[in-house]
This record gives C-alpha cells, sequence and structure tokens, in this order.
C-alpha cells in the first residue's frame, strides 16, 4: 500500500510539474480565455462594451441560448443530440401567448384566464411532453436522434404556426383584474438590477450541476453517454435516463420560450427558428463530445457567453450579420478542433505514462507476483 | 511478383516469409516476446495457442494490419516492413480475419474487387470484373453467380469469397484465422479441399485453429504459442495431438485449487430449461434447453469452444435479453422478467466477457466505474454522499487489490488485469450473492489471473457466494472450480469434478474430436 502512495506522488509530479502545464491550462480553460480575449477585444474596440448595462444587456440575450444549451448538454453527455429545441422554444412561446389570451369554454360559456404560475407550469408540462415524444422514439422505438428530434423540429414548428396562424401574441401583459400578471416577471423585468432571465438561467445551472455532480441521475447520464452497454449491465436504467434527458431539454426549451417571450413582450411562432445550432455549439465550445459522456455545466455556460458575447459585440461594433454569422461558424469550429486535440492528446498523455510505468515493470512484476500474492493473502486474512 | 524462376519441386517447404524476435507489447501487456515463425512455401503452417498466447496478434503483424514493437519480418531472405494491409497485399501477403470482412450487402464480385475496382473508359468495367470473379470461382470449384448478393451465401461460401478476394490479388502467402469456427462439417471439408489445391499452386498457408484434430489433418508444420512465446516447433510427421496439448497448455502456473473445508449451501441459482435463439440462424439456438443449478459457495467452471453458448448463456442469466423460453431462479425465485438493475438488486451479477465493450466506462475515473453498480449504496435522500462514495471506491480498491494511482485515475491508465479488477470490484461493490464471469482472464497475464481466481475462491469460501465462471482455456477449469461444465452446441455436453482432465474436458467440448 505505502509504495501506491509514492506512485501516486510521481504522477503528480509528472502532471503538474514542468512546461507542459501551461499549454494543458490553456486547452482546458479554452472557453474562459476566449471570453475573456472576447471581452478585451470588444471593450478596445467600443467604448459602450465594457459597462455594467452592456453587460446585463448582453447576459438576458445569453440567457435563452444557456438554457436550451443547458438542457442539451445533458442529451449530448448521453451522447444523443435535440435538434427539436429551437422549435419547442417557439412552441411554447406561443402556447403560453395562447394561454394568456385566456381560454375559452364554449359548452360552459366562460373564457378561462390562468394565471401566470400556471401558465408556466402548463407550459413547461408542454416542453416536457415533446421531449418524451423525442426520448420514447429514440430509447424504445430506436429512432436515430439525429432523424427523431429533427422531425420534432418540423412537427413543433407547425403546431405553433397552426396554433397562432402564422401570427404573433402581442398582448401578454394579463389585467389585475383577470389576475393573470406578471408574465413581465418571467424575464423583461429585472430584480436587484438583474434581468429576472439571467437569474432563472442561474438557477436552472446550480440545479444542472447538483444534477449531474451529486444524484445518481447524473451519473447515469455520464456513464449511458460514456459506454450505454456497460452502464446497462451495472443496473442503470439506461432506457429511461434517455428519456429524461429528452423530456429536461424540453423544459429547459419551454422555459427559454417563456423567457424570451417576456423579454420581447411578444410571442411569435417562428421564434428560436436555428437556435438548436447555437444551442449546440454552445455545449461543443464548452469542451462537450458529442460522442457523450464528457462536459459539464460549468464549460457550457462559458459556451454560451462565449457565443452571445461575440454576436453582441460584432453587433456594437457595427459588423454586418452576414459576417456575424461567418465569425460564429469560425468559432465552433476552432472548438471542435480544440476539442479533438484536448482528447487526443489525452490519450497520446494516458499511452506515454504507461510506457513510462510500463518500463520497469516486466523485471518487477514477475518478482512482485509471490510479493503481491503474499500482501494480498495478509488483507484477505485481516478482513 | 510472377517471376518466380524457382521450380516448384525445389522450391516446395523452402522458408518463405519468417518472422524474426518479434514483440509486440499493448501497455503493460506483452502480447508476444521475442517470437520466431517460418512460413515454408507452399505447404500449410498452424499456429496452435490458447487464447490471449498472441497467435491473432502475430498474424496482424505478418498482414501488415499492426506494427512489431521489436523484431524484424524477412520475406525471400529480404528484411520487409508493412505500414498497411494494402503494403503486405503488394508483397503477396493476405490475410483473412476470424470476422469475414466482406460487406453484405455488395456482390460477390463488388467484394472480391472491392478497392481495387478495375476502371475502363466508361467508368467501373463490370464486365470484366464479372469474368474474373467467375474464373476465380471455378478455380474454387464453388461456381457461385458473381452477382449473387454476399448476404445470400451460406458462411462456408462467404469465406471461400474472401479466399477468391485474396487470390485476385496474387497472393502467394495466405493467413487464415480460425476459418472453420463457423463452418460446419461439410463446409470445412470443402475449405480444406481448397487448401490443397492452393498447396499445389504454390500458395504458402498459415492456419490457426481451436479444432486441433482437424487442423492435423491439413497441416504441415506446427509451431505453439504460449502467453506471447514460441514453446515449440515441428513437423508433422513428428508431431501428435498429444504433443500439442502438452505443449499448448504448458507447466500449469497454479491458478488455485478448489477452496475447501467448508460446508455448501442449498441451490441459490438455478436455471431451468434456458433457451436462447441464434439471431442469424433462424430455428437454431445458441443455447439450447440449458438447465444447471449452483449452489452457495460453490464454484462452477463452463468449458466451451468460441460459438458453444457460454456467453449467450451468462447474459440472458443476468437479464441482458434474447432468452425465449426456460426460467432463472435465485433463492427459489423467479427472476425471468426481472431487469438487469433488479437482478442485480436480488444479488445477482455479471462480469461481461469484453471488458472494453460491456465493463467499462472509459471516460470515468476508476472510482466512477467502480462505484457505478451501487450508487444506491451512497445516496442519501436526492444527492450522492461524496464521502460515503469514497468509503465505498476505497474499500473495492482494498478488496480486490487495484493498482492505482488513486480513485480520480483514468481508466485507460490500468493495466488489463487491473481494469479487470475494476470491472469485478464494481460488480462486487453490490454486495451480490451470484457472481457470474464470462471468461474473466480474457487478456489478462498470469499473475492477475492468479489472483482473479484467488478472490473467486475467497468469496466462495468466505461469504458463500456462488460462483460461474466461463472460460476457454482448460487449464483454468482445473483451478479452483468445484464443478466443470462443458458447452458444446449450446448444450451441456458434459459434467466433471475437480479431478477431471484436460483430455477429457477437451474431448467433451469437441475441440479434439475422436475421428
Amino acid at each position: 500500500m505505502s509504495d501506491v502512495s509514492q506512485d501516486n506522488d510521481n504522477e503528480r509530479g509528472k502532471l503538474f510539474g514542468g512546461d507542459f502545464d501551461i499549454k494543458r491550462v490553456l486547452l482546458e480553460g479554452r472557453a474562459f480565455f476566449a471570453l475573456i480575449a472576447i471581452i478585451v477585444i470588444f471593450s478596445i474596440l467600443s467604448p459602450v462594451y465594457f459597462s455594467t448595462s452592456n453587460f446585463l444587456t448582453m447576459s438576458s440575450h445569453v440567457a435563452i441560448f444557456g438554457l436550451l444549451s443547458l438542457g442539451m448538454l445533458l442529451v449530448i453527455l448521453t451522447g444523443g443530440i435535440d435538434l427539436s429545441v429551437g422549435s419547442t422554444l417557439g412552441l411554447a412561446g406561443v402556447f403560453a401567448g395562447f394561454l394568456m389570451q385566456g381560454v375559452s369554454f364554449e359548452i360552459l360559456g366562460v373564457v378561462f384566464y390562468p394565471p401566470v404560475w400556471v401558465v408556466v407550469i402548463l407550459t413547461c408540462g408542454l416542453g416536457a411532453l415533446v421531449g418524451a415524444i423525442n426520448g420514447v422514439l429514440i430509447a424504445y422505438f430506436k429512432v436515430p436522434a439525429f432523424v427523431a428530434t429533427l422531425g420534432l423540429l418540423y412537427v413543433a414548428r407547425g403546431v405553433a404556426l397552426l396554433m397562432t396562424d402564422g401570427l404573433t401574441f402581442n398582448n401578454l401583459g394579463g389585467s389585475p383584474e383577470l389576475g393573470n400578471t406578471g408574465f413581465d416577471w418571467l424575464g423583461f423585468n429585472r430584480l436587484l438590477g438583474i434581468p429576472v432571465g439571467v437569474l432563472i438561467l442561474a438557477a436552472v445551472a446550480i440545479v444542472g450541476i447538483l444534477l449531474l455532480a451529486r444524484t445518481p441521475f447524473g451519473r447515469w447520464v455520464y456513464s449511458t453517454g460514456g459506454n450505454a452497454r456497460a452502464a446497462e449491465l451495472s443496473g442503470v436504467p439506461v432506457k429511461r435516463v434517455q428519456v429524461l434527458v429528452y423530456v429536461i431539454s424540453g423544459i429547459c426549451a419551454a422555459i427559454a420560450g417563456l423567457v424570451l417571450s417576456s423579454q420581447l413582450t411578444s410571442a411569435g411562432p417562428t421564434a428560436g427558428t436555428t437556435y438548436e445550432l447555437t444551442a449546440i455549439a454552445g455545449v461543443v465550445i464548452g469542451g462537450a463530445a458529442l460522442t457523450g459522456g464528457r462536459g459539464n455545466v460549468r464549460g457550457t455556460l462559458l459556451g454560451a457567453f462565449v457565443i452571445g458575447f461575440l454576436s453582441d459585440g460584432l453587433v456594437i461594433i457595427g459588423v454586418s450579420s452576414y459576417w456575424q454569422t461567418v465569425f460564429t461558424g469560425a468559432v465552433i469550429i476552432l472548438a471542435v478542433l480544440l476539442n479533438s486535440i484536448q482528447y487526443s492528446g489525452q490519450k497520446k498523455q494516458q499511452a506515454s505514462s504507461d510506457g513510462k510505468t510500463t518500463s520497469p515493470q516486466p523485471e518487477g512484476a514477475t518478482e512482485r507476483s509471490p510479493a503481491s500474492g503474499s500482501t494480498a493473502g495478509n488483507a484477505g486474512t485481516q478482513s | 511478383m510472377n517471376e518466380h524462376a524457382v521450380s516448384q519441386e525445389e522450391a516446395l517447404g523452402k522458408v518463405i516469409l519468417s518472422a524474426r524476435n518479434i514483440a509486440k507489447s499493448f501497455g503493460n501487456v506483452h502480447a508476444l516476446k521475442a517470437v520466431n515463425f517460418d512460413v515454408h512455401y507452399g505447404q500449410v503452417t498452424t499456429l496452435f495457442g490458447e487464447n490471449g498466447a498472441g497467435k491473432s496478434t502475430l498474424m496482424k503483424i505478418l498482414s501488415g494490419v499492426m506494427q512489431p514493437s521489436s523484431g524484424e519480418i524477412v520475406l525471400e531472405g529480404e528484411p520487409v516492413s508493412f505500414s498497411s494491409t494494402t503494403e503486405a497485399q503488394r508483397h503477396g501477403i493476405s490475410i483473412i480475419h476470424q470476422e469475414l470482412s466482406l460487406a453484405p450487402n455488395l456482390s460477390v464480385r463488388d467484394n472480391v474487387f472491392m478497392g481495387r475496382e478495375i476502371v475502363g473508359k466508361g467508368g467501373v468495367d463490370y464486365a470484366e470484373e464479372s469474368h474474373q470473379t467467375r474464373q476465380l470461382m471455378e478455380e474454387l470449384d464453388e461456381p457461385i453467380d458473381p452477382l449473387t448478393p454476399v448476404e445470400d451465401l451460406r458462411l462456408g461460401q462467404q469465406q471461400i469469397v474472401e479466399i477468391a478476394r485474396a487470390l485476385s490479388v496474387n497472393s502467394r502467402i495466405l493467413i487464415m484465422d480460425e476459418p472453420t469456427s463457423a463452418l460446419s462439417a461439410s463446409e470445412v471439408e470443402v475449405l480444406f479441399r481448397v487448401i490443397r489445391d492452393l498447396k499445389s499452386r504454390g500458395v504458402s498457408l498459415v492456419y490457426i485453429s481451436h479444432h486441433l484434430e482437424e487442423a492435423l489433418t491439413i497441416t504441415d508444420h506446427a509451431v505453439v504459442l504460449r502467453d506471447g512465446r514460441m514453446t515449440a516447433y515441428a513437423a508433422r510427421a513428428e508431431i501428435d495431438l498429444e504433443w500439442i496439448v502438452r505443449n499448448m497448455v504448458g507447466e500449469n502456473f497454479d491458478l488455485g485449487s478448489p477452496p475447501e473445508g467448508y460446508a455448501m449451501g442449498d441451490a441459490v441459482l438455478s436455471i431451468e430449461g434456458v433457451t436462447v435463439p441464434d439471431a442469424s440462424v433462424p430455428g437454431r439456438a445458441v443455447v439450447d434447453d440449458m438447465s444447471l443449478s449452483v449452489r452457495a459457495g460453490e464454484i462452477v467452471c463452463i468449458y466451451g469452444l468460441m460459438g458453444a453458448g457460454r456467453t449467450e448463456l451468462l447474459e440472458s442469466v443476468a437479464g441482458r435479453g434474447g432468452m425465449v423460453a426456460g426460467r432463472v431462479l435465485l433463492h427459489g425465485e423467479d427472476i425471468s422478467r426481472l431487469s438487469i438493475a433488479e437482478r442485480i438488486e436480488k444479488g445477482l451479477v455479471l462480469v461481461p466477457e469484453d471488458r472494453q465493450r460491456d465493463g467499462l466506462v472509459p471516460t470515468m475515473s476508476v472510482g466512477e466505474n467502480l462505484s457505478l453498480a451501487s450508487i444506491g449504496a451512497f445516496t442519501k435522500g436526492l444527492l450522492t454522499s461524496r464521502g460515503r462514495e469514497r468509503h465505498v471506491v476505497g474499500d473495492s480498491i482494498s478488496n480486490v487489490h487495484i493498482k492505482t494511482d488513486g480513485p480520480a485515475a483514468s481508466i485507460g491508465s490500468l493495466s488489463g488485469g487491473n481494469q479487470q479488477k475494476v470491472v469485478i470490484g464494481k460488480m462486487m461493490a453490490t454486495h451480490p450473492r451470484v457472481v457470474l464471469l464470462d471468461e474473466p482472464s480474457r487478456g489478462i497475464d498470469i499473475g492477475a489471473k492468479a489472483e482473479v481466481f484467488r478472490l473467486l475462491s475467497e468469496g466462495a469460501a468466505q461469504q458463500g457466494l456462488a460462483v460461474v465462471f466461463s472460460t476457454s482455456e482448460v487449464g483454468e477449469c482445473l483451478s479452483i472450480a468445484h464443478r466443470i461444465v462443458v458447452m458444446s452446441r449450446g448444450r451441456i455436453a458434459a459434467e466433471f469434478g475437480a479431478d477431471a482432465t484436460k483430455e477429457e474436458i477437451m474431448a467433451a467440448s469437441g475441440e479434439a474430436v475422436v475421428a
């Protein structure tokens, strides 16, 4: 046992000493450094960029992508993909707008105006339903995630358009007499000077961190994405996990839909078009592997901020929206490039450290086998 | 390539290809240690050895699939090195892998010319390809229409297509890795006729097989590998079956003996009439009406060749599915309908055969892998307790003696033996009553093997575990098992006590059928 701890120290020395260290930190913290770089560059280019009010405005934009990205992160961690989140966002906004207009029951001859908290719950329920359809198709009917969620992308968008006939709900304020005011509080208003949307993102992120790092479910998510077969044989309910991540992703999209329509004070059926791609980009820039099993909330949040701060910065300095698209694309490619460098680098490092520990081992191993047998025997008698 | 001035008579039996001091390591595992190996012109050289002896690795090196860590390959007196299979093919060396590498959706013709299409003026010259394919198939006495999709062919015929493909690149040296493992007796006859025909055409063959007697009928030379070393070499005339077995198995490294001195309990696990159909052959069963009962504290070894149905039996008992008939009883309770998770909860666990594919989560650390099956043990309310988890993981690491830098180390940094111990430790952490292990010693060195067996033996003796492990190495049957069950074609072919002999066991498995 004692020599094990010595090995440990040696290994630490190797990993954390030497000049390789800096490269490693730069590589692993790349989303963070990219964010710093973006802030510095745009602050130099534009006097208005570096100010609290601008940061808060940009953050409230980030909140939308951040919420989608967090849901997407769970899906990607299991090795899946959810292309339907943009449409779900739009559908959720329209559905909330529809509820805010009042639901009329013609048989009873009454119009029911649900309070905002009921709207929130029903809308999240709708998001969960879309996610559940995705999840069941993927986990139980073995439809490839890409195809299933692509289908839902169209269906959800279509339903949103049908619900409004292509029009937009502009009256989301409610009225005090009907008891359904407060939609503003989902994203438009500020609490302690911070946009509510940002606070919601923060809350969802904290839940996400706890969920992934501290619950059995989180462990199941990582193991399902790392090796579903091994996870299944270890008793992980892989199929239920797959359904649940899509449900969570759907709920996140619904929340984002609520926040966005509150921010805009209107709910249009085309809201959130192509947002799924931005959400995926955020997750990837945050260092998650599309093959599953690798990634975390912190990285994903940074990824969402990188994209948001970059595109808003480009707007502020007056770059054309066409160029913005080009820049965003370039950043995504760069991020994936760095991902593959990081993961292949890790493998190489492992291989080389294997090699290092191997070389003295063969002779040691043959000598050790009786010795290790005896220590093992001791341990056995002790227990 | 075709300018062989030497007449066949003169050349017959001359060494055409030889491997000199070939060594190959994968991380901590030394698959080959300074192996010498000769291939003789126009003759068959058979490579014998148990699983993990290094046969396939050596063949992959000779055919350019991988490169040796050291040593050299000499082809007709010239040192050569192949960086790819294409390069090896250019030198006339082709390999037919254990798993066929044909595209089932394409026709025989397209498979034969895959990657080397004959291009004429208007694109691919299909007429010429068909013509050549037909000629090849006729030479091989298997006149299959070149346009038949490969998926419509029987396995034996597919094998012939593979051979045709190898011949179409003018292979002078053909390596066959377990070509008969999936063939029926009549298909084997056809294959052997083709092999004799190839020999007469001056093709040199390297042959690998677990069916020893079968291989003896076709071979001219025998080479035996054991634990990555060449242990014996002889011409066919000088050897017999007994010689091969003796050299394959070697002096036994002591893998322990059946634990004694305690009373076994009642039957914990009862398998009754379990049947698993073969997914690829309708109407055939990989596990055919198997029944077996294991008592608390008992260690049962299931021995059988590849395809005997061991893996399918163990996986269906563990809940992987596939079972269409029969019952699995645990402590008398029928658990046939329960999920894997529920079976684990009830105390039945499986350590799968392929630890990379089914055992480990490569993206997780050693600790996370170890605790994966027992998360419930350190969860309070909604959240996991880090302290409790450290405790569970620490216990596992010391109980199964994993050599690691700590729970946070990456799983890829461990040697094969330690990875296997992680998989075993993970399942042991659930405090099972019945442990099924599918080839627990696969791809781990002899020291780790002994340690794994000692763990199992202690578990049975001290905790009354019922242990069922499968193996394809006969030496392992005669270690800690109280009872040896030999499986063949999905059924129990024979049962032995701990006093069985290797010859008896191998004969029962169909490995050394007395003709």
